[in-house]
This record gives C-alpha cells, sequence and structure tokens, in this order.
C-alpha cells in the first residue's frame, strides 16, 4: 500500500479523497478521432451511400467495388437485399431513428428496412439516439420476448468438481447458458465433461459452451458435450481480420460447420477490438462494429455477443464509449441477430459504473443480459472478471427486484444450494469412476461443496486435470459413454437431463435465433418474437415471476421483528419495573425535567436500534439530568408518539419547562414548553448509533438549560452510513408498534420506576 | 407442397415430430435412456440431418432471416463431409494457408464431386477469387 499523498497547502483535499476512490484507478483517454479514439466520429469514417449497376453494388459507403476490402465484399455480395437497398437507403437518418422508437413501427418493419442499409447507414442512424432512445429502442428491436441471461463457470484449478458444483449452482440460478473455459489448454475436454455433468443436475436445458481452440472447440461438441458456441469472432477491418488468422469466408464456413453439427452459434464482435489490435484505420468504435455485425448477417449466423465484450474496458475509456456500447448492441437487434449483449468483461472499477452500465440492459430485457457473468467469484472466472461475479450475484437479484425487471435469475436457498453441490459432486465422481478417469474422496468432494471459491478446496490440481483430460480426448469418450455411467451408477435424472440436451440436435429447433430452452421447450425468435408495440405488449411479468424476483434472501417480516422484540422482554423485567401512578400531575419544582416516553416504551418495545435495553437508557437520561442537578420525572405519553410531541408535551408538564421525549426505538429530543412543536433544543435522531453516553450527556444538558445555562449540544456524529437502507423497514415496522397504541386524547400517565439490578 | 409452410411448424420436434428423424431412420421418440442403455442409440443418433437442416432453413427463410436459412443450406451439405476433411477445408480458408488460387478451386472441386456440396463448393470458390484480389496468398508464419 502505498501511503496516501501529501496534500500541499495549495490543494483542495477533496481531490485527494478523490484519488483514493476506487474510480481512479480506472484511465480514461482524451477523444482522438485520428488515432482511432472515437466512439461516434471517427475521422475517417465514411458517409453512408450507395449505388447499384447491372445488378451489382457499384459503390457503397463511398468505397467502389473495385476497391472494396474482403469485408466490403462479402457484406455487398450477402448482406444487402439489392431489390430493396436503394429506397432503403433513400430513407433520411433521421426519419428512420424515430421510426426505431416509435411503437406505432413494427419492430418487422425496421427488421426488413435493414436488409437494405449500409453499415454507415446505419451506423449514421443510431447515432442519432440519446442513450435513454438507445435502451428504448433495444427494448423493441431485441429479438426474443422472454429476456435471458448467460453464466461463466470456471475455477482457477480446472478442478472439476468444483466446475460441476458451480455448473449446478448456476443452472439453478437460472442461467440459459453456461459457458467454460480452462485455465490450462489441454484441460478442454475435462472442463467439458465436468460443465455437462454438473448442468444435468436439478433441471434440463441449459446450453453450454467450452470455450477452446476452434478446431478442438468443434470436435469436443461432437462429442456431444457442448451444446452451443460462440468464441467465432469477427472485425471491421480487413487487417484486424486477417490478424485475427481468419477471413469472412473462413468464418462463415466455421459457421455452417458448427450447424452441420447440429451446434448452436453465435459470433463474437464489439467495440474496440480493431483498436485493441493496432488496425482502426481511423474509424469509430461504431463504424466498424456496424461492418462486423452486416457481416454476420450476411454469413447467415443467428446471432452475436457483441458490447465491446473485450474491448468495453477500452471503449469505456473513451467519451460516450458506454453509450456507444448500446448503439452497437441495437444494430445487432436490428439486424434481427440474437445478442448476448456484452456485460461480461468488467470495464471499470467503480461499483457506480457497473451498477449504472447493467442498468439499460436491465430494463430494456436482452437475449441474454451478460454474454457472461461470473456466477463463480471473480478470481476463479477464467476469462477474466465480470461485471457481475459470484461476490455480486445478489446484488444482480435486488435490482431485478427494485426495478421489476427480470434479467434472467432467480434466488436460490442456502439448502438448495448445498443439495445441488453435493449432487453434483457426487454424480461426477461417479462417472470419474465409472469411466476409470478418477477416484475422488468424499474429503475432496466435501471441499469442493462448501468453497466459495477454488482457494477454499482441497480437490484436484490442473496437472491431475490434464490427466483426465487427455485420458478423455484419447479414449474417445463421448456424451453417451457419460450418460451410461451417470444411470448405472444411480443418477438416472441426470443421465435423462443429459440426454434431453444431446436430443435437441436431432430436429436443429435450438439453431433458430435466440433459441434456449425454457420448462423442456425450445423458445426462440420464431415461436416467442418480441412484439412489443407499446405499454401493456412485450415482455411482461407474470404474477408467478415476479414473485420469483421478490423472493430474495433475508426479507423481514413484521412477525420476525415482534418475534425478535420478545425475546428481549424477558431480561428487561428482571431489570426495570414500570409503575403506573395515574394522570399525569402538571407542576413541579423549577429544577424538574420531564422524560416523555413513548406509548409502547417498556411495554411491547424493550430496546433502542443501537440494542440498549431501554433500562439502561432511562438509567442514562436520569443520572445525567441528576449530575447537574436536575430532578427526573417519568411520564408516559398516550396520545402521541412522535418524538417532537413527546417532547413538548413533556416540556409543558416539566417544572423547569424543559423535557426530554423519547421513542422506544432511542430517537430523542430536548424540548422547550414554548417552542414550535419542531423547533427543538436538541435532537439525536441517528438512534442506531446513539450510545448510552450520548443519553447520559442528553440528560446533563437537559437539565443545564433548566438551570437557565446554554450547554454545547451533544452531536452524534455519523460515518455516513446509509441509515435509512439499514433501519427503516424495520424502522416503520416498530413504529407501527407504537402508534397502535396511541389514542387520541388520552392523557399523559406518572411512572415510577424500580431499577432491579444493574442494565 | 413443401414439408414446411408456416413458422407454426416450429418447434418441429414439438409441432411436426413426424419430419423428425435421426440418420439411421429412428424418430424422437425411440430416443430414451433405455435405449440408450440397451446400446440401442449411437452417437450417429444424436446428430442432426441434412433433411432437419434443410427444414430449418426453410422455418428461417420463412420467420425472414434468408441468410440464415441459407447458412442453414450450405450447413446441411456439409454434414456428410467428415470432420478431417471439414478442418482442412477451414484451415485452407484461413490467411496465407492456401498458397494459391488452386489450393481452393481444388477444394471446392472435391466438395461438389465427392460430398455433392455444391452451394459450399461455389462459396469456397467465391472465396478463392476474393483472396486473390486481396493478396491472401502469402505467407504468414
Amino acid at each position: 500500500m502505498n501511503e496516501p499523498s501529501q496534500p500541499g497547502a495549495n490543494r483542495w483535499r477533496r481531490f485527494s479523497d478523490w484519488d483514493e476512490r476506487p474510480l481512479r484507478l480506472d484511465r480514461f483517454a482524451v477523444e482522438d478521432p485520428a488515432n482511432g479514439f472515437a466512439a461516434f466520429n471517427g475521422a475517417k469514417d465514411p458517409k453512408p451511400g450507395l449505388a447499384v449497376a447491372q445488378g451489382k453494388v457499384a459503390v457503397m459507403d463511398g468505397v467502389p467495388a473495385a476497391e472494396f476490402d474482403m469485408i466490403d465484399t462479402y457484406i455487398a455480395r450477402h448482406h444487402l437485399d439489392l431489390d430493396l437497398a436503394e429506397t432503403a437507403m433513400a430513407v433520411p437518418s433521421q426519419q428512420i431513428a424515430r421510426m426505431l422508437v416509435d411503437i406505432s413501427v413494427p419492430r418487422t418493419d425496421l427488421t426488413r428496412l435493414a436488409h437494405g442499409l449500409t453499415p454507415a447507414k446505419l451506423a449514421e442512424v443510431v447515432a442519432q439516439l440519446s442513450s435513454m432512445e438507445l435502451a428504448f429502442a433495444f427494448s423493441k428491436m431485441r429479438t426474443r420476448k422472454t429476456p435471458g441471461n448467460q453464466g461463466h463457470v470456471t475455477n482457477a484449478k480446472d478442478d472439476p468438481l468444483q466446475l460441476a458444483a458451480d455448473a449446478a449452482t448456476a443452472v439453478a440460478f437460472g442461467f440459459d447458458e453456461v459457458e467454460t473455459t480452462m485455465r490450462v489448454a489441454r484441460n478442454a475436454w475435462s472442463n467439458a465433461l465436468a460443465c455437462a455433468v454438473g448442468a444435468a443436475v436439478g433441471r434440463w436445458g441449459t446450453l453450454f459452451q467450452c470455450s477452446s481452440e476452434e478446431a478442438e472447440e468443434l470436435q469436443i461438441g461432437m462429442a456431444g458435450f457442448t451444446s452451443y458456441a460462440e468464441t467465432v469472432s469477427v472485425y471491421g477491418t480487413e487487417k484486424a481480420f486477417t490478424d485475427g488468422d481468419d477471413t469472412p469466408w473462413s468464418k462463415a464456413f466455421l459457421a455452417a460447420a458448427y450447424a452441420s453439427r447440429g451446434i448452436k452459434m453465435r459470433c463474437t464482435s464489439g467495440a474496440a477490438s480493431e483498436l485493441l489490435m493496432g488496425f482502426h484505420e481511423s474509424k469509430s468504435l461504431l463504424y466498424l462494429e456496424a461492418r462486423c455485425l452486416c457481416l454476420q448477417r450476411a454469413m447467415g449466423v443467428q446471432g452475436t455477443q457483441n458490447g465491446g465484450i473485450d474491448g468495453a474496458p477500452l471503449a469505456s475509456t473513451m467519451p460516450g464509449g458506454v453509450r456507444e456500447l448500446l448503439a452497437e448492441n441495437l444494430i445487432a437487434a436490428w439486424l434481427d441477430l440474437e445478442c448476448a449483449t456484452g456485460n461480461d468483461a468488467r470495464h471499470s472499477e467503480s461499483e457506480i459504473r457497473v451498477g449504472a452500465k447493467i442498468l439499460p440492459y436491465l430494463i430494456a430485457g436482452s437475449d441474454f443480459i451478460c454474454s457472461g457473468m461470473g456466477s463463480i467469484l471473480a478470481y476463479d472466472n477464467s476469462f477474466n472478471p465480470s461485471s457481475f461475479n459470484g461476490e455480486e450475484m445478489e446484488d444482480f437479484l435486488v435490482l431485478q427486484r427494485d426495478f421489476e425487471a427480470d434479467g434472467g435469475l432467480t434466488s436460490v436457498n442456502e439448502s438448495r444450494a448445498l443439495e445441488l453441490r453435493r449432487r453434483a459432486t457426487d454424480a461426477l465422481g461417479a462417472v470419474l469412476e465409472e469411466l476409470g478417469l478418477g477416484q475422488p474422496t468424499d474429503a475432496m468432494k466435501r471441499s469442493v461443496v462448501i468453497a466459495s471459491g477454488s482457494n477454499d478446496t482441497d480437490s484436484y490440481l490442473p496437472r491431475d486435470v490434464a490427466l483426465i483430460s487427455e485420458a478423455i480426448k484419447a479414449r474417445g469418450i463421448n456424451v453417451l459413454d457419460v450418460i451410461k455411467a451417470l444411470a448405472k451408477r444411480g443418477f438416472k435424472d441426470e443421465a435423462q437431463n443429459l440426454l434431453n440436451v444431446v436430443r435437441l440436435r436431432v430436429s436443429g429447433d435450438y439453431l433458430q435465433t435466440a433459441a434456449v430452452v425454457r420448462q423442456g421447450h425450445v423458445i426462440s425468435a420464431v415461436n416467442d418474437p418480441n412484439d412489443y408495440v407499446g405499454p401493456g405488449s412485450g415482455y411482461r411479468l407474470n404474477e408467478q415471476r415476479r414473485a420469483e424476483l421478490a423472493a430474495i434472501r433475508d426479507v423481514l417480516t413484521r412477525e420476525e421483528v415482534l418475534r425478535t422484540e420478545a425475546t428481549y422482554a424477558g431480561p428487561e423485567t428482571r431489570r426495570i419495573r414500570y409503575h403506573a401512578l395515574g394522570e399525569a400531575k402538571s407542576t413541579g419544582p423549577k429544577n424538574e425535567i420531564v422524560i416523555g416516553v413513548s406509548p409502547a416504551f417498556g411495554l411491547k418495545l424493550f430496546r433502542t436500534l443501537a440494542g440498549h435495553p431501554l433500562s439502561a437508557v432511562l438509567k442514562a437520561l436520569s443520572e445525567g439530568i441528576a449530575e447537574k442537578g436536575g430532578i427526573p420525572r417519568i411520564v408516559r405519553m398516550r396520545h402521541t408518539a412522535d418524538t417532537s410531541f413527546l417532547g413538548l408535551s413533556a416540556a409543558r408538564l416539566a417544572g423547569s419547562g424543559i423535557g426530554i421525549g423519547i421513542q422506544a426505538k432511542g430517537t430523542a429530543v430536548i424540548h422547550q414548553a414554548d417552542r414550535l412543536p419542531h423547533h427543538n433544543l436538541e435532537l439525536f435522531s441517528n438512534a442506531p448509533i446513539t450510545s448510552l453516553d450520548h443519553y447520559r450527556r442528553l440528560g446533563e444538558n437537559a437539565a443545564t438549560y433548566a438551570a437557565g445555562e446554554m450547554p454545547e449540544p451533544v452531536v452524534v456524529t455519523n460515518n455516513g452510513e446509509a441509515m435509512g437502507a439499514r433501519f427503516h423497514a424495520q424502522v416503520a415496522l416498530i413504529y407501527a408498534i407504537e402508534t397502535s397504541l396511541t389514542q387520541d386524547g388520552a392523557k399523559p400517565e406518572d411512572i415510577k420506576i424500580d431499577f432491579l439490578e444493574t442494565a | 407442397m413443401a414439408r414446411i409452410d408456416t413458422v407454426a411448424d416450429y418447434p418441429l420436434a414439438e409441432n411436426r415430430p413426424g419430419l423428425v428423424k435421426t440418420a439411421r431412420g429412428k424418430a424422437l421418440a425411440d430416443l430414451t435412456l433405455d435405449a440408450v442403455m440397451a446400446g440401442e442409440v449411437t452417437l450417429e443418433d444424436l446428430r442432426i440431418t441434412p433433411q432437419a437442416l434443410q427444414d430449418q432453413a426453410r422455418v428461417a427463410t420463412l420467420a425472414g432471416r434468408p441468410t440464415l436459412g441459407r447458412n442453414f443450406e450450405r450447413a446441411a451439405e456439409l454434414i456428410a463431409v467428415p470432420q478431417d476433411y471439414l478442418l482442412k477445408v477451414y484451415e485452407l480458408l484461413r490467411p496465407g494457408r492456401a498458397k494459391s488460387k488452386a489450393d481452393l478451386l481444388e477444394a471446392a472441386k472435391i466438395l461438389r464431386e465427392t460430398y455433392a456440396a455444391t452451394k459450399m463448393a461455389s462459396f469456397v470458390e467465391e472465396a478463392a477469387e476474393v483472396y486473390e484480389k486481396r493478396g491472401l496468398f502469402t505467407f504468414r508464419f
């Protein structure tokens, strides 16, 4: 750790405070279009344009056909529908931009129009939309109606037992797709087998991917362990493309190859990859990505993961970079591609930036909100930390609940999680044994079941895994062997689940755009098309789903608060006794201070929010008053539970004209008889951090005011805690108990107190 | 009459199960766990067929996604291509792997003549033409 920098006399120290914020670990870049640092307006972005001659594209976006690079050629030949392109290109960009946010223009009109638009035109249109409009247009244009999500399942040891357990929990949390990769390249087969088994625990239908070298990934898919692929990257400049060791034709060939093996596939592209690779051609992020997306539609892939992906952190260093990510996702949806909307590689160290970035996607909905949320801890994420990792999954669950927005995930309770993890490690252990691949001990499995991450496990290490993986590959073990092993060892449900996933291949239904499996049925943009045409249409939460989103962990109920209070009652009756003496007297000596307590004080409620027994609070107040020469008298108010009125009523009964009002939850006030109700002398509103010493000094000050002097007000300092977030649900429930005991016009009552033992 | 006239037929496994057959002629309903355990189901039965891909191409086209449909049609042709040769053609299509246009034209010929993959053959020929124009037959590593 570095010493905090010593600010000089000529620096506003706030800047030093800011220097310490996580945000300042992020570096930001100046806009520099000539050098590729431009989200929207590149130095060499072409103007949109199209000329067609003899049934062929003669000029596209300012480039004559003779000068087309491979990407231009591919787009001109395979993306543009020349029957409608000239008409489509003639519509002014602003008019098309308005159509994108116009609920009276059906989505399908726009997707058809896009078949005739060039990359520069698509970019020019979406650039006209604000972030709000981009998110709105995205919610209208995304392909599948029901939103979904994708999770990463990896770990730092490539431990197959942990992969199985984590895959099972990821499935339970509701991810429609799970993606793994490995730390050591040759562990791919083991990772794939382990995740396939884990993902078959609990329910079936989660599609599964093992991201590895292209040829090997296809082989693993053919062996039946995986069901989709998404590492088929495309780039927006020819140089970046060939540097990435592919061409549009080789990638399109691969797309057909995956389909021919019955494996769902999407491409990967996204802002700033060309800039990272050094071949940006002084063009903007958005324009280059528009080229990538036209190319993908031209290739005939069903979908894309874009929105920065690995380039998201770089895109986010630029002005408007995050808005650009939204804009490029919109182009993908507009081109009728399934869109896994990035939000994977973490773009910032600032939790605020991360939370802000996810929001438009969450409320707009997306085919896959994250193209890889870390379902595992950040250090176990072999793809690099995601925007949200295992650490932050509950934050995401709460965001869903806050906005009543379906991000594809559902809470899992503790016992269910444990049960699934146990089942998954047992199932994988059985498969390893049955296939002669390993003999995991109970201790290994136990360590994995309860582990939050691989630092906690005592299980397989990468070298052990390499041996397992190479054996799977060398012996040609395939998914049928695994299914048989599961069934033979009594894991019949898992065997059936795994078979169900592989069987999807036969019909190829899940090769269609945006296909996922829900409750055993394939849903896609074909049979679950986004039909948003304004309020009341498109995807809406049904009652059951709304209840699932609401059911996060550890939610306060009234019964629970009352139960907790009841446990405090017993100890308090051993410390203090309250004797009601009838209607309160209205006079007293000149040094008398009245402590006005609330209706439920000591009767139904027994502790302050800070956890002090009310007996101890009364003792501290009384001792403080006596310390400065005052005489305390305790009066229970029955007409009000409001702090100000408790205090004012007390002051009006006191011989000194000074009163203390205090609620059972510990909020207190010093009041004076001749003041306005909310114009008190001192207020102690931060009950959760008010100590007994504060109450004692409060008593002292009340007596000092009574003596006609001016004390130093007691200040309860806080550290900026969000008290409302921590306590208000409890406060509201407790306060309702107080108000339920009030009666209009009920007279205050004198109370005599006996302290029975030391509080 | 076409096998599929409407997107309402999709998902085919649910709405037109009669159209879905494995390469060895089994129905989806035959692919049970018991059949797997009895050794009656092989990996061959869990592969997609050219017919299924042509049906999905039809669904994609009817759903307004003609390029996706064309990809499925090319894919239908690749089913017959063995894995090794498939990966060989992919490799050949990568930058600098083919040393001349002739290498790609030869691959196109094999695709067309050996595997009846006519669409894919034309596709590889198109690549050959473009690669030549863009100077992609150069040494890379």
